[in-house]
């Protein structure tokens, strides 16, 4: 009975402790510090940055080249938001920063000085989810859910910019109000890819969320 | 990426002064393509001067009937302004027709401006690209060819520029203000910005050292019906093959230029005399002088087709 700590270890748990170890084995310790590895391996250059995640003030001095993805995962531990491409094809990484949507994985965690972050864990609990998070649960809107909190907040946003008059691509008028159609919201959710292709159930749980027919 | 200083300026003439006191600085706006090409360590600069606090972010009304539009006014956000949307549709069109939401949140004018190349071989590193490394050669040309340019390219490189944004800005005849690590203000016009590749194509643009655009400031309006069609490989999100940005009258009389051709957005004057003549006047003008691939040869027509689509829908209005 002993062994079944050992057993109930997570997946997560042993990614993390696999990649500890692989970084422990890497890296000598010098480096991190910059000691005595000279001018070949000078060490990271720091900044501080404050801002509000979820709405929790947090400070942290960071590497400059820390995004504002690897902010949250690494730095925050919050994973909900996922790292896909890396590169801003994906969408996996999208946050809501001062309402907006953006790509979490382009974006250095230093240049959001004062800013308001919204990740998937702020938007709803297991206990109270967000309307979208229960929309997409009730209509299947994902199959391994790895983009689905970055699909989940892109929607909230989408919803946000169609209620404020935003046009897209395919609205017909420039100046009319766009419309709550599904070409409508497949275009504005084109920077969000789901590589198990659930797509047209993610188009039912936000038409049904935005008050159109599912 | 490489480690890099950082640095929030304060005024304009600040970040040029801080670019030109920290040679091969960058400026950091939106990000969304310097961090990306910063983690492919394509851009390597030493130091980066984020620019965000400049309150350059608003759209103005101008004395002579156009306007002004701040470097830091978000791709979004051009694209929603009601003036824009009304007055500069073939703008508005083409910020919607580029990225994502997600990318045009972020993304500013002045920066979708300074968009480097997609050219497949200038991002791998692994390739010859005098883009990226002058003087190493060229590993796109007598390579996979579909995207590249047909127009303009030199012995050197053949990419092509990517933005959507800037076919329209060139159309609609823009300024690019800037301000000079000296303090020094200028209007560089949108037709003197680009270079074309010729023997040094890692240099795009007529931009000096620490030079800061500030704004773009788009003349009055034109009277006619405002284009912005844009072929791809998918519907949403996808550079294009070939774009046409056009402004036609109802007696056929306009302007147009291309995405997707050339090192720069494509625009003729020759070309826009012979508008009322039709697609192929204006192409054979348009595109005189073409340099295909086997892989690109598709571009030549479907421009003309394109813009016979364009043309048709305009004498219907």
């Amino acid at each position: 009975m002993t062994d079944s700590t050992d057993i109930n270890q997570t997946r997560r748990d042993l990614l993390i402790g696999g990649a500890l170890s692989a970084t422990a084995a890497a890296l000598p310790l010098g480096c991190a510090h910059g000691a005595e590895s000279g001018a070949a391996t000078p060490a990271p250059v720091t900044a501080k940055v404050a801002l509000r995640v979820n709405g929790q003030r947090r400070e942290l001095e960071l590497d400059t080249r820390t995004t504002l993805l690897d902010m949250l995962r690494e730095h925050l531990h919050l994973t909900g938001t996922k790292k896909g491409c890396d590169q801003g094809q994906c969408g996996a990484c999208t946050v809501i920063v001062d309402g907006r949507r953006i790509n979490a994985c382009l974006s250095l965690a230093v240049m959001h000085e004062g800013a308001e972050v919204t990740t998937i864990e702020g938007l709803g609990t297991p206990d109270k989810l967000h309307p979208l998070q229960a929309a997409f649960v009730k209509h299947d809107g994902y199959q391994c859910g790895y983009c689905t909190p970055g699909q989940i907040c892109s929607a909230v946003a989408a919803l946000d910019e169609i209620r404020r008059g935003v046009p897209s691509h395919v609205s017909a008028d420039l100046n009319a109000q766009p419309l709550l159609s599904p070409a409508e919201l497949r275009e504005r959710m084109s920077g969000n890819i789901c590589r198990c292709g659930a797509y047209s159930n993610i188009i039912d749980a936000i038409t049904e969320v935005a008050g159109g027919k599912a | 990426m490489k480690a890099f200083t950082y640095q929030r300026a304060g005024t304009p003439a600040e970040a040029a002064a801080a670019a030109a006191q920290h040679p091969g600085a960058r400026f950091i706006a939106g990000g969304t393509n310097l961090l990306d090409l910063m983690k492919l360590e394509i851009e390597t600069p030493p130091h980066v001067v984020d620019v965000n606090g400049l309150e350059l972010d608003k759209i103005e009304p101008m004395p002579d009937g156009g306007l002004r539009v701040g470097a830091l006014v978000r791709n979004t956000d051009l694209a929603a302004d009601l003036r824009v949307r009304r007055d500069y549709a073939v703008l508005a069109r083409a910020l919607l027709a580029g990225a994502s939401a997600q990318l045009r949140n972020k993304a500013t004018t002045a920066g979708n401006l300074l968009q480097r190349t997609r050219c497949p071989y200038f991002y791998d590193t692994n390739m010859a690209c005098n883009k990226r490394k002058p003087g190493s050669g060229c590993a796109a040309i007598g390579g996979y060819t579909r995207q590249l340019a047909i127009v303009g390219h030199s012995d050197a490189c053949i990419a092509t520029h990517p933005s959507d944004m800037a076919v329209a800005m060139q159309l609609l005849d823009a300024g690019v203000e800037t301000v000079r690590p000296d303090g020094t203000a200028r209007t560089i016009p949108i037709a003197d910005f680009y270079r074309l590749p010729g023997t040094t194509p890692h240099i795009e643009n007529t931009l000096t050292s620490g030079e800061l655009i500030t704004a773009v400031t788009l003349p009055q309006p034109l009277k006619g019906r405002h284009y912005y069609h844009k072929v791809r490989d998918r519907s949403s999100y996808a550079f294009a093959l070939v774009s046409v940005a056009a402004v036609v009258r109802p007696d056929g009389v306009g302007r147009v230029a291309l995405g997707g051709v050339a090192h720069r957005p494509w625009r003729v004057p020759a070309a826009e005399s012979r508008m009322p003549q039709g697609a192929k006047a204006v192409t054979d003008e348009l595109l005189a002088g073409a340099r295909t691939t086997a892989d690109n040869a598709f571009k030549v027509p479907l421009v003309q087709r394109t813009l016979a689509a364009v043309l048709a829908d305009a004498r219907k209005a």
